[in-house]
């Protein structure tokens, strides 16, 4: 059989040619104590999953839903702007309204290019003086090149790489969380895309209230020396457990987040994606950022295409680049698909002609030249469960 | 009985003039939590080296290659339902199909339980 080594790195392509190897990442040899198989992802050696008990993507997929796991994200790229005129630099590069972003909150938005394609999704954090983001590991070096070279010399961008990134996750991660995280003010006063500075074991670090699975949980960035502890010492509580790759990406379809490099592309734009939400209201209206016009046409005439949902008749799953037919039709394609350990039934996002798109309509994927039946289905596939307030 | 490997992980067990075939605990440790195994159609004739069933899990679909040439006589139907049996019995419960034997000849160059055991432990 083939295709043994489970490895989900869209970017191995680009990096034959003359990218820099595969590196290591603060928790490496912490990951390999912990049984887990390694695979490059990003640039980095990554654990896809663990080991052992507990270890496997269903077991940790389900930990997740059911408890808390941790992640590490370190692989992301993590960036702190600053500097004088910085909103509105800032606001000529993405679609975001930062008149309205206060302090210790944080956004959702997206890097566009010049043809209104998506070059990244990312988050923006107003902090004291400085915007901080947080952009995926494989596109960060490409997001940082084409930050530096739009916004002024007047700016100065800092590329965080002395910090980890840890996601803890799950309807536990709060209880975790909050027997280790001691600050100004409660856990529980940190509501969804909020964020505030902690101390973890006489650690800095930075608490945002947000995350990849559509559970409730967090991402805290930690100095890189503090990594090993600190994921030891929330590894120890009987909550939660260390989660990989795979079950990432399982939480993350199940939640209906798209993945850059699969869901999202230069060739894609926002309106085609559904990400509307990721450009604020002013903007739209006003433009004004890098890709307005496409963004803007779109949005009058509605996009070529549209990003669905697809659940699937029997088990067999269908993978990425499977193409979707309404009867004999070619209508659009799969950009991520697998199982749904929750669902216990395969389900894909795919980009089809918005003609086809209603919810409940039927129709068609080719996986290996059969035809399965799947229904246009709305996400998140699994309830989102993110904390609000009480 | 004897049993024999491929470097595919593989094995087929043969058993006068028919053979049946599954993929060895090593692949399933490999692939995680199998969610669908699709098996040939019974009559079909697969080649020696060639797709003859494909193993999906939660992440990935594999191929799976017959280590012999041969028409297929039986699919394990119980995979249908539980194809979990593929992860929890890969070498017994949850083999894959059933072929007759064409070519004996076939069997030469395969791996003994020795051999691919210090295959795997190579890897």
């Amino acid at each position: 059989m083939r295709g043994l080594i489970l490895s989900d790195d869209h970017t191995t392509d680009t990096m034959e040619d003359g990218a820099p190897p595969i590196a290591q990442l603060p928790l490496d040899a912490w990951h390999r104590a912990r049984g887990a198989r390694m695979v490059p992802f990003a640039g980095y050696q990554m654990p896809i999953q663990y080991t052992g008990e507990g270890g496997g993507i269903v077991a940790e997929h389900e930990w997740t839903r059911t408890s808390a796991g941790l992640f590490d994200v370190s692989h992301m790229g993590q960036v702190l702007l600053s500097g004088e005129g910085l909103d509105e630099a800032v606001e000529a590069i993405l679609p975001i309204d930062l008149s309205t972003l206060k302090l210790g909150r944080q956004r959702y938005s997206l890097l566009l290019d010049e043809n209104g394609g998506v070059l990244d999704d990312l988050m923006v954090s107003r902090w004291p003086g400085n915007l901080y983001l947080v952009v995926n590991g494989a596109t960060k070096w490409d997001d940082i090149g084409h930050l530096r070279e739009h916004l002024p010399d007047a700016i100065t961008l800092h590329h965080m790489d002395e910090h980890a990134l840890l996601a803890l996750q799950g309807p536990k991660a709060v209880d975790a969380l909050a027997r280790h995280a001691t600050g100004e003010y409660s856990l529980a006063d940190l509501t969804f895309m909020r964020f505030g500075r902690f101390e973890i074991a006489g650690h800095v670090v930075t608490i945002a209230r947000a995350g990849y699975t559509g559970e409730d949980g967090f991402e805290i960035s930690i100095p890189a020396e503090a990594a090993e502890e600190i994921a030891t010492l929330l590894c120890a509580e009987p909550e939660v457990r260390p989660i990989g790759l795979g079950a990432r990406d399982s939480l993350r379809l199940e939640a209906g987040l798209p993945l850059y490099g699969h869901d999202l592309s230069p060739e894609i734009s926002p309106i085609e994606a559904g990400l509307i939400f990721g450009i604020n209201k002013r903007r739209r209206s006003e433009g004004g950022f890098l890709g307005a016009e496409r963004v803007q046409r779109e949005l009058a005439d509605g996009p070529p295409r549209k990003r669905i949902g697809l659940k699937l008749d029997g088990r067999m799953p269908a993978r990425e680049g499977a193409k979707v037919f309404a009867g004999d039709q070619e209508i659009g394609v799969v950009t991520s698909g697998g199982f749904s350990p929750t669902l216990g039934a395969p389900i894909a996002m795919a980009y089809i002609d918005p003609a086809h798109a209603g919810e409940g309509q039927t129709l068609e994927i080719e996986v290996r030249s059969k035809r399965l039946s799947a229904t246009v289905s709305p996400m998140p596939f699994v309830p989102h469960n993110y904390y609000r307030g009480s | 009985m004897p049993r024999y490997f491929t470097d595919e992980h593989e094995w087929i067990d043969v058993e006068g003039e028919t053979a049946t075939v599954g993929i060895t605990d090593y692949a399933q440790e490999q692939l995680g939590d199998i969610v669908f195994v699709e098996l040939p159609d019974v009559g079909a004739t697969v080649d020696k080296g060639g797709e003859a069933a494909v193993v999906e899990s939660v992440k990935a679909a594999s191929d799976v290659y017959a280590p012999i040439t041969g028409e297929v006589t039986e699919t394990n139907s119980s995979l249908e339902d539980e194809p979990a049996l593929v992860n929890t019995s890969p070498e017994e419960e949850g083999w894959f199909f059933r072929l007759t034997i064409s070519d004996t000849g076939e069997l030469e160059g395969l791996m003994d339980d020795k051999g691919y055991k210090t295959f795997v432990d190579s890897l």
